[in-house]
């Protein structure tokens, strides 16, 4: 086992948790150790401060009012997409659409590219270890048009079978790969940029959902050749009700509007309206203005300590994870990836994962626990459910270390 | 550690979750019908054999925790002999019950062949865990749709 004294963190965790005001708290009276940012993080005070400030300070409708307010506004929301594209080194600010979150964002290329470019006679090729977002669009793509669903296996290990993505892509018909980057079950990291590359050699475009890989690792939609890439504000220690669709301008071009109404018109008239330019057009009504200057100041934030320095952090927290838990009389951890991040599922022997939670919540971990969105892999994987630890940039490996004392007790408790 | 779960996972209820006495597809029945619980995956199938107006028994299938499970044996116990509409007033009851960790009439005052009521109290002990309100509930209100559900559609086993 790892002596928590091996382990370097790559950046002082202690500087980055006295900036999460929520995390001086106690539940009560137990230290709170929240286990559970891969659900939602927590918001640093850059954050919550540069929303506050725009309230107090600059804050008035987008795009639309010939006034002072309105043009600082619009510059501050507007900026916030030079600020994704830098992140995502994407080719243009242009391909970057904001929507609600990564749901929207896969929600729209389904009905906008799914019903407005692809054709009767096509597939969509998901895998097994998809989250429902990435599942149930498609459904009800295949319900509406006829267009196929396939579905890539997964091998014990929890890591996508290259060898099925392979299969599934032979006959030429499957005209969009849509995978998670990383698995919000497993913490598996997909191969993206081979995922791509097979995709495109057989004439197929490729969506991944960042909702988890984008706040561990460094993304580069251009590298990796991602055709569409989609991912969530509130993870990346950003607001709710902002998420992102990465898309190449000519996809984006092709494909029509998503929602009707203001901001994503050209002109309008009782007999016709035109569109505006992208990604105005797939930005109908007021946008999310406030969210938008906090998730800048999110990504601000997080560039500021380094994914470099993230990524390592997060690398020796599931070094230490992995050998906690294994130690876990009863428990077993599910998934054994070669390449993955800091997303523990596990289950205990004789315990049901909703009764694990339950105790670990009296000793203030946050967990979470059920099928966690992703029902179809839970039956891959034989479980009904499981309890999840994950880590955020703020985690310790004193508050792992904490889990795996209590869930021996827990174990105990149960037996 | 865990002194404050002490209450919910009474000896009562891990009796009942660990050796449930309902437990199983029956080989008679006449309704039945299946609850979900999509945010954690609970899911519970309720078997039902009516008679006259009451009911004559029940037994159900569970694939949840501990709560679900002893929630689920217990009612099974509660309800066998009763009226269709006093099982969905005992219904009512418990989940007041866990909501709130009042207990009912039957238990404050006691009543005629109430034991297997007043063993539904240690239930109660959920009020003070709202997130687990509904493994308490799931099975009770998957009752009382097997209770009002088409004969036609359930069978006989054998």
């Amino acid at each position: 086992m790892n002596a928590i004294s091996d382990i370097k963190p790559a950046f002082d965790v202690d500087v980055i948790r006295a900036q999460f005001p929520i995390l001086s708290q106690t539940i009560r009276g137990k230290t709170f150790t929240f286990l559970d940012s891969a659900a939602s993080a927590q918001k640093p005070r850059a954050v919550i401060d540069a929303m506050v400030l725009a309230m107090e300070t600059q804050y008035s409708n987008v795009h639309r009012g010939l006034h002072w307010m309105s043009e600082r506004t619009s510059d501050a929301y507007e900026g916030t997409r030079d600020v994704i594209a830098r992140l995502l080194n994407a080719g243009s600010r242009e391909e970057i659409v904001f929507t609600k979150n990564a749901t929207e964002a896969i929600n729209l290329v389904a009905h906008s590219y799914g019903r407005g470019v692809m054709r009767p006679g096509q597939a969509v090729l998901i895998s097994a270890m998809e989250h429902h977002a990435n599942l149930v669009p498609w459904q009800m793509l295949r319900d509406a048009t006829g267009i196929e669903l396939r579905v890539a296996d997964i091998t014990d290990a929890g890591e996508l079978d290259m060898a099925s993505v392979e299969a599934q892509l032979a006959d030429g018909k499957v005209g969009l790969v849509a995978i998670t980057h990383m698995s919000n079950v497993l913490g598996t990291v997909n191969p993206v940029a081979r995922i791509a590359a097979l995709s495109h050699q057989h004439g197929a475009k490729v969506l991944f959902d960042g909702s988890q890989a984008v706040v561990h690792r460094a993304v580069d939609v251009q590298a990796i050749d991602a055709d569409f890439y989609v991912w969530t504000g509130h993870k990346l220690y950003g607001p709710t009700g902002i998420g992102v669709l990465y898309a190449k301008r000519e996809l984006l071009e092709a494909m029509p509007p998503f929602m009707g109404g203001g901001d994503m018109i050209g002109s309008v008239s009782f007999e016709r309206s035109t569109w505006a330019e992208v990604p105005h057009k797939f930005e109908a009504g007021t946008p999310m203005i406030l969210e938008a200057i906090g998730l800048r100041a999110a990504i601000e934030w997080v560039e500021a300590i380094g994914m470099e320095a993230i990524t390592a952090h997060e690398a020796g927290l599931v070094h230490h994870a992995l050998n906690r838990l294994v130690a876990v009389p009863g428990l077993r951890v599910l998934g054994t990836a070669q390449d993955r991040g800091g997303v523990f599922s596990f289950a205990m022997e004789g315990a049901h994962a909703h009764d694990v939670a339950t105790l670990l919540d009296r000793e203030g971990i946050a967990v979470r626990a059920g099928n966690h969105c992703a029902e179809p892999l839970m039956r891959r994987l034989g479980v009904d459910s499981t309890a999840r630890a994950s880590c955020g940039i703020y985690t310790t490996p004193e508050e792992i270390d904490r889990l795996a004392d209590t869930l021996v007790k827990v174990g105990e408790f149960f037996r | 550690m865990f002194d404050d779960v002490r209450d919910l996972y009474s000896e009562a209820i891990r009796n009942h979750s660990r050796a449930p006495r309902h437990a199983g597809r029956p080989n008679v029945f006449d309704g039945s019908a299946r609850g979900d619980n999509p945010m954690c995956g609970d899911r519970v199938t309720v078997f039902v054999r009516r008679g006259g107006t009451g009911l004559e028994g029940a037994g159900f299938e569970a694939r949840g925790c501990e709560l679900v499970t002893a929630s689920a044996d217990l009612m099974c116990d509660a309800v066998a002999g009763r009226g269709l509409d006093e099982i969905t007033g005992i219904a009512g009851q418990v989940e007041a019950m866990a909501r709130s960790g009042q207990m009912p009439d039957w238990v404050t005052q006691g009543c005629a062949h109430c034991d297997a009521l007043e063993a539904l109290q240690p239930l109660s002990a959920v009020h003070e865990f709202p997130s687990r309100l509904r493994c308490v509930t799931l099975p009770w209100t998957t009752l009382v749709a097997a209770l009002g559900s088409d004969s036609k559609t359930s069978g006989d086993a054998a």
